[in-house]
């Protein structure tokens, strides 16, 4: 008899704050499990966001500062030039990365910094109480688009993925969802690439975690998996979308 | 019978009820408790069939708040 799966020592013993079935749960674990097996959990900075993953530093058994909203890749960068031999990641959602953020992201991966971005993106503000973010899905209803998210007022959805992938210094970008067992396994490989893209020093890296919001969506947690399968990945496809060319 | 198999531990005080794991389980081994609650407040998963369990870890993949442990278990006669 032996012990195949168990908690990872990246993670503390504090019980997260998350509404049950939030699969920012999941994020943490897979950053915590890569960070392990890496062997970097005591070589590791974070940098905390604002929004739900706002206490992330509680649950992260690394060294973590919380960043003002939107600029956790702009600490990260000082950090990084700072200690160019620590691994140092931002973990941020779609409010903070995709919204007051999108300058600091756009231009971390412009000046190509040796970062990785653990992107989590539920389509919605979870932690102000569920409002429409850049990512909410037209048609999605918000506590401020009660009638659901119209285009020829809102616009469309912004695809951070897409967009980034752009940027020429840019090393890899990559779209994972966390709805199903077998995503998440695929999930964890693409943080896994990422950080091993920042050792090598190739420079920026990003991985999109397509996440649900059971509370902001009013679904339960099972059926926000479903409604993730079914409106979110058709809308945000999954894949690599940059890759270092050795890789 | 593949031989394979597996036995869930639940750190029932850490679960928050939320049953991604339930639906997941391709061999109905766990089921919500609503009989008793755990310290947090909620009802929490328990294991309701282990001997159908695979060890295929699906719900420890799922679970957001790392409730399990799994034992895997190599049956002598199945290989």
């Amino acid at each position: 008899m032996s012990v195949i799966f168990s908690k990872t020592s990246g993670l503390t013993e504090t019980a997260t704050h998350y509404c049950p079935g939030c699969t920012h749960g999941i994020a943490h674990r897979l950053v915590a499990e890569v960070l392990e097996e890496l062997g970097l959990l005591g070589e590791t900075i974070g940098c905390a966001s604002v929004g739900c993953s706002i206490l992330s530093y509680n649950y992260l058994n690394v060294d973590m500062i919380e960043c003002s909203h939107g600029r956790a890749p702009a600490v990260a960068t000082g950090i990084k030039r700072t200690v160019p031999e620590k691994t140092v990641f931002t973990y941020q959602g779609d409010g903070d990365l995709a919204s007051i953020g999108t300058a600091e992201i756009v231009h971390a991966a412009h000046r190509g910094e040796n970062i990785t971005v653990i992107f989590v993106n539920n389509a919605i503000y979870g932690m102000t109480g569920g409002q429409m973010a850049p990512t909410t899905l037209a048609g999605q209803k918000t506590t401020t688009a009660p009638e659901g998210r119209q285009p020829e007022f809102s616009g469309l959805p912004l695809k951070m993925s897409e967009m980034l992938a752009q940027v020429p210094s840019a090393s890899y970008v990559e779209r994972v969802s966390l709805h199903h067992p077998k995503y998440i396994r695929k999930a964890k490989k693409a943080v896994l690439r990422a950080f091993t893209c920042q050792m090598e020093h190739r420079g920026f890296s990003l991985v999109e975690l397509l996440s649900t919001c059971p509370t902001g969506w009013g679904l339960d947690p099972i059926d926000s998996l479903e409604w993730l399968e079914a409106n979110m990945i058709p809308y945000y496809p999954l894949g690599v979308f940059r890759a270092p060319e050795e890789v | 019978m593949t031989g394979r198999r597996g036995i869930p531990h639940i750190a029932v005080d850490s679960c928050k009820g939320c049953a991604l794991c339930v639906s997941v389980c391709p061999e109905s081994v766990l089921t919500i408790d609503d009989a008793r609650v755990n310290l947090k407040g909620y009802y929490p998963v328990s294991v309701e069939a282990v001997e159908n369990c695979i060890a295929c870890l699906s719900c420890a993949l799922i679970c957001p708040d790392v409730v399990f442990t799994i034992e895997r278990v190599v049956d002598q006669q199945g290989g």
